[in-house]
């Protein structure tokens, strides 16, 4: 059953424009724009040529476009125009529509993260990490749990779909800059990474850079990031399961 | 009794201390259509979204098909179809594959192909929801409360928006849900709908139901005064009328209750005179006329 779900969510995700370019073209965008910025030189604390660096930080921007922004404006918008409420007045369980979602974000992000790989290794020369690939799995699924369960629950105080854009991307655009997507963070302020230390976009890159990382040995998990993105998957979720409602917001006074 | 789909009894909604449903009792029974009637902010949605278990009540009693809609399961919701009031085309799917997925939501689905067809989609079918213009998208709500093959189904307003003659095919349609065994339950704001389809109908506002009945009985229409109407010829003087009457703008009003009578009265009359009454009209009233009195609020 959430297979089904699974299947019709990700069709209706692929046939939309906006999901497309924001999840599956941005972020290879990004890729080429940040690497030719800093000329595949070597760049970052482990000293790694920058399309090292960038393959792994624009992957967890993938995988949060997918899970988490997309997700918050698919789902307010669901949500404010009834197709929600429709589907609560069938049988289906309210578990199989949010893990059958979740699954499509997971997966897109899994996608992603695999054409940007391909990219690196193909255009830039980036070593694809062997033994690492179970880290690299593990950490982007959990990171793509998170973040979804962070969406449900930033869709509780979210009124409606015309909000739900800007309030997602000024929350996000900040953190991928504090966070060592789009920068390295050795450059910012310590204050400013304690900060991005706080926050799970921080700890999702770190995992992926740290998987990545052409130094690391083993399975490339970094037990404390995927710690810390679990407390916050914990915490969307409570949110979520005490504020979610299947019903427009907007409308009801 | 236990043909009755749908009981009620006393049941009442407050919000803060405004009461939205002040105490009602319905009965729907099986396979008949049920118009619920009511003016907005009369309680009418109120009481179909506790119908439907979308909303708790305060207290009252209600059964739906034999089931607290509060605590309703899986079970019930396969036995229920419902068509909100508004709700838009699942985003990025056609007709069909909209129809695919909730097909899979229930444990014994219509056919599909039959489905669309019920509600004339058929040349649509490949068609994304967000492309079919208004009254095509509420006939893909009435198909998406249908492919669960329900025995109870909620029509919120299923013809707001529709031309005439696309309100004439809905109606094909819903009465078609009658051949078929289901039992409905309508809302409507138009008036020539509960007419046409109606079994029974009942009335809310102010929160309380003010009538109940069929379309011909509901406020006790069948015993009202008939309106005979016709303009005063040329020559003639209201004052000579063998009936009193109101007169305006030259057209004159009588309220009747023996409608047979009296239009005899004024023919007589008026052949009396070698006068002709070629608009004479004799009109009971309308299921609206009835309606609006029941609904007028105190103003």
């Amino acid at each position: 059953m959430i297979l089904h779900q699974f299947r019709y969510d990700l069709m209706a995700f692929l046939r939309n424009r906006q999901s497309r370019f924001f999840t599956l073209v941005l972020p290879i965008l990004f890729l080429v724009i940040f690497v030719s910025v800093f000329g595949n030189h070597e760049i970052g604390p482990q000293n790694v040529k920058a399309s090292t660096y960038y393959v792994p930080g624009i992957a967890a921007l993938a995988v949060i476009a997918g899970s988490f922004v997309n997700l918050v404006i698919s789902v307010t918008a669901q949500r404010e125009s009834g197709v929600l409420k429709r589907r609560r007045a069938t049988p289906v369980p309210a578990w199989v529509l949010i893990a059958g979602r979740a699954l499509t974000a997971i997966a897109v992000a899994l996608v992603v993260m695999t054409i940007l790989l391909l990219i690196g290794r193909f255009a830039y020369g980036v070593k694809l990490p062997t033994s690492t690939i179970p880290g690299v799995v593990l950490t982007a699924v959990v990171g793509a749990v998170t973040f979804c369960c962070l969406g449900y629950a930033l869709t509780t105080v979210i009124k409606d779909e015309d909000a739900a854009q800007p309030t997602v991307q000024a929350l996000i655009l900040p953190l991928y800059f504090i966070s060592g997507i789009f920068i390295p963070n050795v450059n910012l302020p310590t204050w400013l990474r304690d900060v991005a230390e706080v926050f799970p976009v921080q700890h999702l890159a770190d995992g992926l850079h740290h998987a990545f990382d052409p130094a690391t040995h083993g399975a490339g998990l970094v037990w404390s990031d995927i710690g810390v993105l679990v407390l916050w998957a914990a915490a969307g979720l409570v949110v979520a399961l005490w504020r979610f409602t299947w019903t427009p917001v907007a409308a009801t006074g | 009794m236990d043909d009755a789909v749908i009981t009620v009894q006393a049941l009442s909604k407050r919000y803060g201390a405004v009461e939205a449903v002040a105490g009602i009792d319905l009965e729907v029974r099986r396979g008949e259509i049920f118009a619920f009637l009511g003016p907005n902010g009369a309680g009418k949605t109120t009481t179909v979204e506790i119908l439907e278990g979308f909303r708790r009540r305060s207290s009252g009693d209600v059964r739906v098909l034999g089931v607290d809609p509060e605590d309703a399961g899986a079970d019930w919701r396969n036995r229920v179809g419902t068509v909100l009031q508004e709700s838009a085309p699942e985003p990025g799917l056609t007709v069909r594959e909209c129809l695919q997925l909730y097909a899979g939501y229930y444990d014994t689905p219509r056919d599909i192909d039959e489905t669309i067809a019920i509600v004339g989609l058929a040349e649509k079918a490949e068609t994304l929801g967000e492309h079919l213009s208004g009254g095509q998208r509420r006939r893909l709500d009435v198909a998406l409360g249908l492919i669960g093959d329900p025995e109870l189904i909620f029509l919120d307003e299923p013809t707001t928006g529709f031309d005439p003659s696309a309100r004439r095919a809905a109606w094909g349609v819903i009465g078609g849900l009658r051949e078929l065994g289901k039992t409905v339950f309508l809302t409507t704001h138009y008036m020539d709908e509960a007419e046409n389809l109606a079994d029974r109908i009942a009335v809310i506002a102010d929160g309380r139901i003010v009538a109940e009945g069929t379309p011909r009985t509901l406020g006790g229409r069948e015993r009202m005064a008939a309106r005979i109407t016709f303009t005063l010829p040329a020559g003639a003087d209201a004052r000579e009328l063998p009936l009193s009457g109101a007169s305006a703008n030259g057209r004159v009003v009588i309220e009747s209750d023996r409608a047979l009578s009296d239009v005899k009265i004024i023919a007589d009359w008026a052949l009396a005179r070698g006068l002709d009454l070629p608009d004479l009209d004799v009109r009971r009233p309308s299921l609206e006329d009835v309606y609006l009195q029941l609904t007028r609020g105190p103003e």
